[in-house]
C-alpha cells in the first residue's frame, strides 16, 4: 500500500523543479560559462566576453608565467599542511584528552566550537589588534615576559605565520566535535575488556581509539584540505591585496584581487579554474593516501 | 576508562584543555574590555579592566554615529533570514521527493546534488554576476533588488548541502504516518506540510541555522554585490572599516564587539542545534 501514495507522479515536478532550477541556473550554467570566460576577453565585470583571446589559451600561458600565481599556490599548499597538521592534529589531541575526563566535557565542546560561528571578517579585525606592532596583545605579553624589542608580525618573514595562525585556530573546534562524536561511538566495553587485560591508558588510545577513528580522521583530512582552498575572509581582512609585496596571496584571494582590484576579469576566471583543478587533485590525492577502511 | 580514579595525569589533561579554552575565550574578553577604553589608553595597558577613569563609551557613540552599523545589521539579518527560509523550503521539498518517490531520473538528480557541493563559489561568481546584471538585478541602486541579487546566489550555494542533510533525516521517518494521512484523504502536498515538515522540525532548524550563519558570515559574495554603504552587510562594513579606520583601535574594538556579542548570545542558547547544524554534513555523510 505504501507505494500507492507516491504512485501519482504529478507532484514530483512541483517538489523538484524550484530547487533544481536554482542549481542549474546558479551553479551548473555559471560553472561552464566560467570555463568559456577564461578563453575570452572581458572588459568589465558584469559584461559578457567580446571575443576570443588570441591565442585562445592566452590566459593560461599568462598564468603559468605569473610569479604571483606560483606564490599563491605555494601559500595554498602550506595552508593545507597547516590545516591538516594544525587543525586536525590539535583537534585529535584535544578530543582524546576530553574523552579521558569525566567533568567538563560539555563545557569544552561549547568553548572550542564557538570561534566557528563568528564571522572570519570580525576575527580578522580582532587578530589585527592582537598582532598589532605598536603594543598589540601579543607584543604586550612578550614585553611583560622580558622581551625588549617589538615584533613586526606583518613583516615579510612573519606574514604567512600571522595569517595562517588565526585560520588554523578558528576551525580546531569543528574537527574536535567531529572526532568527539566518533570517539563516543566507540563501545565502552572495548575499553573495559582492554583494562581487564591490563592495557594502560596510552595503549588503549593507541590500539583502540586511533584505529577505530581512522575513517573519521580520513573525513577530517579531506574537509581540511578542501576547506584550505576556500579560505578567503580572514586573509583578505588581515592582509588585503596580498601585502606585504604580494607575498601572502592564496589562490582564492588572488582570484578576487585580479577580478575586482586589477579589473582583469577573464584572468580571474582562469584562476578560478586553477582553484577547481587544485581542489579535485588534492582531494584525489588525500583519498588515495587515507583510504577508508572497513573494520 | 571514564570510571577511573583521580590521577596526576588528569591534572595535566585539564591544564592542556583549559589552556586551549583560554585561547578561544580570552581574545573576545580582551577586545570587549578594550572597546570601553579611549583609543589612546588602549596601548598603554590593554590587560586592565576599563574601570574608573579608563571607562568610556565614546567608541560606541562613534560606531553608531559614523558607521551605519544599524543599517548593516538590518541588511545582514534580512539577507540571512530569507536565505535560511528559502533554502529550508526548497531543499525540504526536493529531499522529500527524492526520498519518497521512485522515478527514472532519480539517480541522475542525486548525483547533480552531490556534484553541486563541489563547486567553489570562486568558479561561479563572475558569470552569476554578469547574468544578474543582464537581468537588471545586480549593480542597481534599488535596495530590494540588491538584496535579491545576494540572496539568490547564496541560496544556490547552500541548497545541495541542505538536500544532502535533509534526505538523510527524511529517510529515517516511518512511512506509516504518511500512509495514515493518505488514508485520511491527504494528498502529497498536505502530507509534506502536515506530516513530514512537523516531524522533521529539528532537522529543518539545523539546516536553517547552518544556512543563516553561513550567509551572515560570508564576505566573498557580499563584496561582489553590496558596493554602496547603504547596502553593506555586517561583514562588508567591517572589511571597509579596516581599510578606512585601520588605526582607530578603540573604534575597531567596539565594532568587533558589536558584531560578535549578539552571535555569542545566540550561540549560548542554541549551541546544540548550531553545533549539530555545522557538523551535520561531516558526521552524517
Amino acid at each position: 500500500m505504501g507505494a500507492s501514495i507516491y504512485k501519482n507522479k504529478k507532484p514530483l515536478i512541483v517538489f523538484l523543479l524550484p530547487a533544481f532550477l536554482f542549481m542549474i541556473v546558479y551553479l551548473y550554467y555559471p560553472f561552464f560559462q566560467n570555463i568559456i570566460n577564461s578563453f575570452q576577453q572581458i572588459k568589465r565585470l558584469g559584461q559578457s566576453g567580446t571575443g576570443w583571446n588570441d591565442p585562445w589559451y592566452m590566459n593560461y600561458v599568462e598564468m603559468v608565467k605569473d610569479p604571483v600565481v606560483w606564490t599563491s599556490m605555494k601559500n595554498t599548499l602550506i595552508m593545507m599542511l597547516v590545516t591538516i597538521i594544525g587543525q586536525v592534529g590539535i583537534a585529535l589531541i584535544l578530543a582524546l584528552l576530553v574523552d579521558n575526563i569525566r567533568i567538563g566535557a560539555k563545557f569544552f565542546r561549547t568553548v572550542y566550537f564557538f570561534p566557528i560561528v563568528i564571522s572570519a571578517t570580525a576575527l580578522g579585525l580582532l587578530f589585527n589588534l592582537i598582532f598589532l606592532y605598536d603594543k598589540g596583545m601579543l607584543n604586550q605579553i612578550l614585553e611583560s615576559l622580558g622581551k625588549t624589542s617589538l615584533t613586526d608580525w606583518k613583516s615579510e618573514g612573519l606574514a604567512l605565520f600571522t595569517m595562517m595562525l588565526p585560520v588554523m585556530w578558528q576551525y580546531v573546534g569543528f574537527y574536535f566535535v567531529i572526532m568527539i562524536t566518533g570517539l563516543n561511538n566507540i563501545s565502552e566495553e572495548l575499553y573495559e575488556s582492554a583494562s581487564i587485560d591490563g592495557a594502560t591508558r596510552f595503549q588503549r588510545v593507541r590500539y583502540i581509539s586511533l584505529p577505530l577513528l581512522h575513517n573519521v580522521l580520513c573525513t577530517c583530512v579531506v574537509l581540511a584540505v578542501t576547506g584550505a582552498l576556500k579560505v578567503f575572509d580572514l586573509p583578505w581582512t588581515m592582509f588585503p591585496k596580498g601585502m606585504p609585496m604580494k607575498s601572502t596571496f592564496l589562490t582564492g584571494t588572488y582570484m578576487y584581487y585580479q577580478t575586482m582590484e586589477a579589473k582583469n576579469v577573464d584572468y580571474g576566471s582562469t584562476l578560478a579554474i586553477l582553484l577547481v583543478i587544485l581542489g579535485v587533485l588534492t582531494s584525489k590525492i588525500v583519498n588515495a593516501i587515507f583510504k577508508e577502511k572497513d573494520y | 576508562m571514564k570510571k577511573e580514579k583521580f590521577r596526576v595525569s588528569s591534572v595535566f589533561i585539564y591544564i592542556v584543555l583549559i589552556f586551549w579554552s583560554l585561547t578561544t575565550i580570552y581574545p573576545i574578553i580582551w577586545v570587549i574590555q578594550n572597546s570601553f577604553k579611549a583609543k589612546d589608553k588602549i596601548l598603554a595597558n590593554s590587560f586592565s579592566l576599563p574601570l574608573g577613569d579608563l571607562f568610556t563609551t565614546a567608541n560606541y557613540r562613534k560606531a553608531f554615529n559614523n558607521l551605519n552599523i544599524l543599517s548593516a545589521y538590518k541588511n545582514s539579518l534580512f539577507i540571512s533570514s530569507i536565505v535560511a527560509i528559502v533554502v529550508v523550503v526548497l531543499a525540504g521539498m526536493a529531499s522529500f521527493a527524492l526520498v519518497r518517490y521512485t522515478f527514472k531520473l532519480k539517480g541522475a538528480l542525486l548525483s547533480l546534488v552531490m556534484a553541486g557541493m563541489m563547486f567553489p563559489v570562486f568558479a561561479t561568481v563572475i558569470p552569476v554576476y554578469s547574468m544578474e546584471v543582464k537581468w537588471g538585478i545586480a549593480s542597481t541602486n534599488n535596495w530590494g533588488l540588491t538584496m535579491l541579487s545576494v540572496i539568490l546566489p547564496q541560496v544556490a550555494g547552500n541548497l545541495s548541502f541542505a538536500i544532502v542533510v535533509l534526505t538523510g533525516f527524511i529517510k529515517g521517518l516511518p512511512v506509516e504516518l504518511e500512509e495514515a494521512a493518505f488514508m485520511e484523504g491527504c494528498n502529497a502536498y498536505q502530507i509534506f506540510y502536515k506530516v513530514v515538515m512537523p516531524l522533521t522540525k529539528p532537522s529543518f532548524a539545523t539546516v536553517a541555522i547552518f544556512s543563516f550563519l553561513w550567509s551572515y558570515n560570508d564576505l566573498f559574495t557580499q563584496m561582489f554585490y553590496l558596493r554602496t554603504p547603504k547596502m553593506f552587510g555586517i561583514t562588508v562594513l567591517l572589511n571597509r572599516l579596516t581599510s578606512q579606520e585601520g588605526t582607530n583601535y578603540g573604534l575597531m574594538a567596539a565594532a568587533v564587539t558589536l558584531v560578535v556579542v549578539p552571535v555569542v548570545i545566540v550561540y549560548i542558547f542554541l549551541q546544540k542545534y548550531i553545533i549539530k547544524g555545522m557538523t551535520a554534513g561531516a558526521i552524517k555523510g
